[in-house]
């Protein structure tokens, strides 16, 4: 509509492959850049800081989920426990070593990949719902470690309270630097997955997807780059866990319950399997769904409902709808919020020139 | 694809109505209120949230607090920590002084801005058992008796029905095996050393729903003289259930205070087969207080029946307590102030002088201090009989020195 994609010629390697060869797309990178970077934080009221806070965390968490079950096609249902992996694992270092958040931050990943590599093992045998009910078992084990182990979990609570991140001898306790710090590693994890799914081990990922056994054939190490999958979609999940920790404060388990699992799966499954910008409309949704239901509900509930029975309907409410969405989606547009989002660019594309 | 505009431009539209609809507001004393209504714990939820927004209307009909009226936001999160953090930034967006809190979880990750951001909320009945201690954790207020005050208060209330002397007796203490459930563990510990009984520890895996072996354990091999049952959810109604099939009188069957609602009573067969079990309680049981009284005026006065959740007296009783602990540190706050310009400081200096708020005996005599943040721990036992629920003891507290003597432990701990 706005600008034309032809007479763009790439006269190197180095432009053939950059991200966004058009410059409307750069710009628009740029102008989105500055939008988060400079007016988000200048002008919006700490509570929706908060919320892309909590968004931050959940795009790195949903991204990592998407490598492994959108790109290399293996279902994971402990994403949560790898989260809380590195979760524990960052805040004992913390408050036992004294580690600052440059170190506690990638150890937590790190460890938490060395879990995932384990319970990635079975991935070479088992596929499909058998691989869903290995990881579920994963999920209670480590569970239950962490709750039974008072080296990990920090005593009968189960729960280590963690200083706030400082930055070059700054604490980070505002909303607002709170916001730049998970902001920051949000952009690193979207960088960092554009860039690994158009590699060879990406390109590796999405052949074992695609059909493992023609991937072993064309000389591809199907074991291998399976753990390579759990390892960094773990990795992931273990940073957003560190972030979490990091947010609130305090590492606890039952912040990384089942069903923070199942959510991170309806996020990547929302979204889009096997795409970036999916992971994040995904993560986007499933935070911002309750809250944007909730004040529908609070702007037009009392027209329909009693007062002192509304708060029960919107709870209710927001299930209901939660629920018939996921099935909205699933039915009208299975590849989710990034192909709507794809189509919807590719009619304004030539709009108004539909032909 | 013109259905797609459309779409979006209604999408935009109804967005934006929202959005100015709820930003207008007038100048009350907002009060954020954290529920469950739909999560693990919706069965107290639906029942809690209802009695605590009663309570506030009540007050603010007949003319509110010191002329105040009070506005409570509720926001429900479904027990999941992200969305309880995301109403706290709301509550604090919209100027509230006091934040009731719903979950231990949520407590634990909302302890440290609550503090930074001088704002007290409050957790009866969950939370950490230390956070009792006002000088280590200024800024929450249990408000009622933590885990280890019911471990002692149970304790005592056995050593009561046991005649008087615990040396040598067996006490099963089964639990859900989980934080809550491992909490009461340390003041067991202790007074087991101080009294002399035998101590077996008994625990339930979540989600709690299979515990045959342990009563069994329990009933025929270890033979209890008196159970405790700390249980959560769906696990208070199947130990009810296992213990009735062994064989073992109900009568020596404690539970602690999520271990004994009416609807666990119902989920294990009703009132008539579950005759003697008794629960502690820290708000009181059943529709006679003058208070639930003036509650079912004020509805009849609109031309309304009362509301459902009223007939679930346990959690709808514990809902107006918290509400009137709250709204009388707030009539605290503002006396001493003078003003309704109040502050969450202000706020928590009003928790503070609560003392001898009784609410006619809904609200245990408890006394709230710059130290004492649950307000001494007082427990009452009601126990199923004829059907219903029967106080058998007055507001109690069990050895109250224990549980002090574990708070200062903890805090030269940290």
């Amino acid at each position: 509509m706005f600008h034309r994609e032809s007479g763009y010629y790439k006269t190197t390697y180095k432009g053939d492959m950059a991200f966004y060869p058009l410059p409307v797309g750069r710009w628009s990178v740029a102008l989105i850049g500055i939008l988060f970077l400079v007016v988000v934080p200048l002008f919006l009221d700490p509570y929706y800081l908060s919320i892309l806070c909590l968004i931050s965390i959940a795009i790195v968490g949903a991204l990592g989920l998407n490598i492994l079950l959108g790109y290399t096609g293996q279902i994971s249902i402990g994403h949560a426990a790898f989260m809380s992996v590195g979760a524990y694992t960052a805040a004992n270092l913390i408050t036992k070593l004294d580690w600052p958040f440059w170190l506690a931050v990638p150890s937590g990943g790190i460890m938490a990949a060395a879990v995932g590599v384990l319970v990635g093992i079975p991935s070479l045998r088992i596929k499909g719902l058998y691989l869903a009910i290995a990881t579920l078992a994963a999920q209670f084990i480590i569970e239950w470690v962490i709750n039974h182990t008072p080296a990990i979990s920090g005593g009968v609570q189960a729960s280590i309270e963690v200083p706030r991140p400082t930055f070059f001898g700054e604490k980070l306790d505002t909303e607002v630097e709170l916001y730049y710090f998970l902001m920051a590693f949000a952009a690193v994890a979207i960088v960092a997955t554009m860039n690994l799914v158009r590699s060879r081990i990406g390109r590796a990922f999405i052949a074992i997807r695609d059909q493992d056994i023609a991937a072993e054939i064309i000389g591809i190490n199907v074991f291998r780059y399976k753990l390579y999958a759990f390892a960094i979609s773990s990795f992931y999940a273990g940073v957003a866990g560190v972030l979490y920790t990091y947010y609130l404060s305090i590492a606890n388990y039952e912040q990384f319950l089942i069903v923070v699992s199942i959510d991170y799966l309806a996020m990547v499954i929302i979204g889009g399997l096997g795409s970036v910008l999916g992971s994040v409309f995904g993560a986007v949704f499933v935070t911002l769904f309750p809250t944007v239901i909730r004040i529908f509900m609070d702007a037009f509930g009392s027209f329909f409902f009693d007062p002192v029975i509304q708060a029960q309907v919107t709870a209710q409410f927001r299930l209901i709808l939660f629920g018939a969405l996921i099935m909205f989606f699933l039915v009208v547009e299975p590849e989710g919020l990034n192909r709507l989002w794809l189509n919807i660019r590719n009619y304004f594309r030539v709009w108004p020139f539909s032909y | 694809m013109r259905r797609l505009d459309k779409l979006l431009f209604g999408a935009g539209l109804a967005l934006a109505a929202a959005g100015a609809a709820t930003s207008a507001g007038a100048a009350e004393i907002v009060i954020g209120l954290q529920c469950d209504r739909t999560g693990p714990t919706q069965t107290v939820g639906t029942f809690l949230c209802p009695g605590y927004h009663d309570y506030v209307s009540l007050v603010n009909s007949k003319g509110g607090v010191e002329g105040n009226m009070i506005k409570p936001l509720e926001i429900d999160h479904e027990y999941k920590v992200p969305a309880g953090v995301e109403a706290y930034a709301l509550h604090k967006k919209e100027g509230a002084v006091l934040i009731s809190l719903y979950g231990t979880p949520h407590t634990q990750a909302l302890t440290q801005k609550l503090t930074e951001d001088k704002i007290p909320g409050t957790s009866p009945g969950f939370g950490t058992a230390a956070a009792a201690n006002g000088e280590n954790f200024p800024y929450i207020f249990p408000i009622a008796a933590s885990y280890w005050s019911q471990a002692s208060a149970g304790v005592e209330y056995v050593r009561t029905q046991l005649g008087g002397d615990l040396k040598g007796k067996k006490i099963a203490y089964i639990y859900y095996d989980n934080p809550a459930g491992r909490e009461p563990l340390p003041v067991l510990h202790k007074l087991r050393d101080r009294l002399g009984f035998e101590l077996k520890e008994f625990a339930v895996p979540p989600p709690g729903i299979e515990m045959s072996a342990q009563v069994l354990d329990i009933t025929r091999r270890f033979r209890a003289d008196f159970v405790l049952s700390h249980l959560f959810g769906r696990a208070p109604s199947v130990s009810m259930k296992e213990f009735k099939r062994a064989g073992y009188p109900l009568e020596q069957v404690l539970g602690f205070v999520w271990a004994g609602g009416e609807a666990d009573i119902a989920a294990a067969g009703g009132f008539d087969r579950v005759e003697g079990y008794s629960a502690m309680q820290f708000a009181g049981v059943g529709s006679d207080y003058p208070v639930l009284d003036e509650i079912r005026a004020m509805y009849k006065a609109d031309g309304k029946d009362p509301p459902e959740a009223m007939a679930s007296t346990v959690y709808y009783n514990r809902g107006v307590f918290v509400a009137a602990i709250h709204l009388k540190a707030i009539e605290n706050a503002i006396k001493a102030k003078g003003s309704a310009d109040i502050t969450g400081e202000d706020v928590k200096n009003g928790f503070e002088q609560i003392s001898g708020f009784t609410l006619g005996g809904l609200v245990p005599p408890m006394e709230i201090t710059g130290f004492d943040h649950e307000g001494g721990g007082w427990v009452r036992i009601f126990q199923v009989k004829d059907a219903k629920f029967v106080p058998v003891t007055d507001w109690f507290q069990g050895y109250r020195d224990a549980v002090v003597e574990l708070l200062k432990e903890d805090a030269s701990r940290q």
